[in-house]
């Protein structure tokens, strides 16, 4: 019954939060119709997104965001002295492919948005099966060295958060 | 109000600044399709985060007010900027190169936006991919 009523108890919770932050006030009726929201869009969204993803480890998911922010900053860094100081024969973009281990939608989907964040790297497509994801690096002379990378820093992480 | 928080404000400012300009700038610059969707993934992290930053202290130091907007810009930027960013890209596979171009899945099915999604694995996979794939490539 209360799994009907409230199918993503953490979707509901963002959204409530959203709806404060967007009002930019707290008031007891904006809380009131912020929880509204947050019962009717999950219930009514819900054909679309059957299964619960299994999300644990707040720690780890604290480390992550903070990883995956202060990586943004360095490589913003490094594409920019990229882009003004490197003359464009000399620059190797590479395609690389990243075999994955993760399985669930929701992980695969936040890999894919950090590797597509941080400046430098593109996500281009999943395969067909959802077994790897192919990437587009600006510059690089050693593609195993990207894959590598992501695999330890981003998906070794996200395998703990996730499953 | 104090040098300092002017300052301080200022520089996330021209930090911001210069990220964008630099973002514009390789757009311009790089050659290849692929390498110019590099320039705007930058210029909407680091660019438009030091103008948010800026915002969120001015309001917080100067006005006295906290202000849950950029906050709420930054979670709405990193939520769509890798969406746009997938969906260019897709249509740059889609239009301007082959699957020769590509390195190998290294998996009995190439990518999605060549080769269909294997039918058994469709449903424990996740329900709705499949289904989108097969929009954009439906006409």
């Amino acid at each position: 019954m209360l799994k009907r009523l409230i199918p993503h108890p953490i979707l509901s919770l963002v959204l409530l939060a959203v709806w404060l932050g967007l009002v930019n006030k707290i008031t007891l009726g904006n809380v009131l119709l912020g929880s509204f929201l947050g019962l009717v869009v999950p219930a009514i969204t819900a054909p679309y997104w059957p299964n619960q993803p299994k999300v644990g480890r707040p720690l780890v998911v604290v480390q992550y965001i903070l990883i995956v922010i202060w990586d943004i900053i360095v490589a913003n860094v490094q594409v920019a002295m990229i882009v003004l100081f490197k003359p464009n024969a000399k620059i190797q973009s590479k395609w690389v492919t990243i075999p994955l281990e993760l399985t669930s939608p929701e992980a695969i989907t936040v890999l894919a948005g950090t590797i597509t964040l941080t400046p430098g790297t593109v996500t281009a497509a999943l395969s067909a099966d959802g077994g790897a994801l192919l990437v587009h690096c600006l510059h690089t002379e050693d593609e195993n060295a990207v894959r590598d990378g992501i695999k330890a820093r981003y998906e070794g992480r996200l395998m703990e958060i996730f499953q | 109000m104090a040098l300092w928080v002017d300052i301080l404000i200022s520089a996330f400012l021209v930090i911001g600044g210069v990220f964008g300009i630099v973002g514009s700038f390789g757009l311009v610059k790089l050659q290849d399709q692929m390498q110019r969707l590099h320039a705007p993934t930058k210029a909407t992290t680091l660019g438009v985060g030091g103008v948010l930053i800026a915002s969120m202290l001015y309001f917080g130091l100067v006005q006295n007010s906290l202000s849950f907007h950029e906050l709420l810009i930054t979670l709405f930027l990193f939520l769509t900027a890798p969406i746009t960013a997938n969906f260019i890209a897709k249509a740059i596979l889609a239009k301007s190169l082959k699957p020769e171009d590509l390195p190998d899945s290294g998996r009995p099915h190439g990518w999605s936006v060549y080769d269909d999604p294997p039918k058994t694995d469709a449903q424990d996979l996740d329900g709705g991919m499949p289904g989108i794939e097969d929009e954009g490539r439906g006409g």
